[in-house]
């Protein structure tokens, strides 16, 4: 039994696509953030049902590079958001609207 | 038919949580539920053959990141999200372009494209190879990497520790 390729892309879009509507519709910080990775998750299935396609391990390895810049991105974003919250005392975006303190 | 059902099933698990990613307004109800997400991803890249991914993946993103995630919510304890004004403009015109978008795009895939079908386990992504393919071609990538990691470390320690610390700087013990 084999799965057509585009099955994989279209769960990979919806994932993408649910990344997006959280980034628009979020008003917490930290949520917003979380749909970031929910995005990067999604373009990272459709890497690797490219690379069983095309029998490319390159893909695979791109996966391995995506997940590393996703790591350390989280690590200063969320860094980020300690500090805004600091001088802020506020996650709600609607309410960081400046970037002075 | 095994292949279809596990696929179904993961994939079922994957849109559930991404949805209550969305609806949920606590924070971490949130993360729990991209947990969920990212776990039965794992699996999806385990019936695509790509076991170092899928450990990877559990590992990095579900383990040590995730953590990382509640950790930060624990201690702003961040409670409910408030609506605001505002966000009703984004969901007016958002949701429907993102839902005609996201059709347009699984009509394409499903029907005006000439993918293959991917037999189940069709390539071996053993950690051997992805180490072979990693040290050699993409062996400056991967050092380079390294040295991302290292400035993201640092600039993570000097945007979460206080300001009057930073600017202090080292203390000077006689």
């Amino acid at each position: 039994m084999e799965i057509p390729l585009s099955c994989y892309l279209v769960l990979s879009g919806i994932l993408f696509v649910c990344g997006v509507l959280g980034f628009l519709i979020k008003r917490n910080i930290i949520t917003i953030f979380m749909s970031i990775e929910l995005m990067l998750n999604g373009v990272n299935l459709s890497f690797v049902a490219f690379a069983a396609q095309w029998h490319a391990l390159s893909g695979q390895v791109f996966v391995f590079f995506v997940m590393v810049v996703a790591a350390a991105e989280a690590a200063v974003g969320l860094a980020i958001i300690i500090a805004v919250y600091r001088t802020r005392e506020t996650l709600n975006v609607d309410r960081v609207n400046l970037l002075k303190l | 038919m095994f292949h279809l059902i596990l696929f179904l099933f993961f994939g079922a698990i994957c849109v559930a949580g991404a949805v209550n990613l969305l609806v949920q307004s606590h924070p971490i109800n949130s993360a729990l539920s991209l947990i969920a997400v990212m776990a039965s991803l794992a699996a999806e890249y385990l019936l695509l053959g790509a076991e170092f991914v899928a450990a990877v993946q559990v590992i990095v993103y579900a383990g040590a990141v995730m953590v990382l995630f509640v950790i930060t919510i624990m201690l702003l304890n961040a409670g409910a999200e408030e609506r605001t004004k505002g966000s009703r403009v984004a969901i007016l015109i958002g949701v429907p372009g993102v839902t005609i978008g996201g059709v347009l795009v699984a009509w394409t895939l499903l029907y005006r494209s000439n993918t293959r079908a991917v037999p189940i386990g069709a390539l071996k992504g053993d950690p051997s190879d992805i180490a072979r393919l990693l040290f050699h071609q993409f062996l400056l990538p991967f050092e380079v990497t390294s040295v991302l990691i290292l400035i993201a470390i640092m600039g993570a320690v000097v945007l979460a520790s206080r300001p009057e610390a930073v600017a202090r700087g080292p203390r000077k013990d006689g």
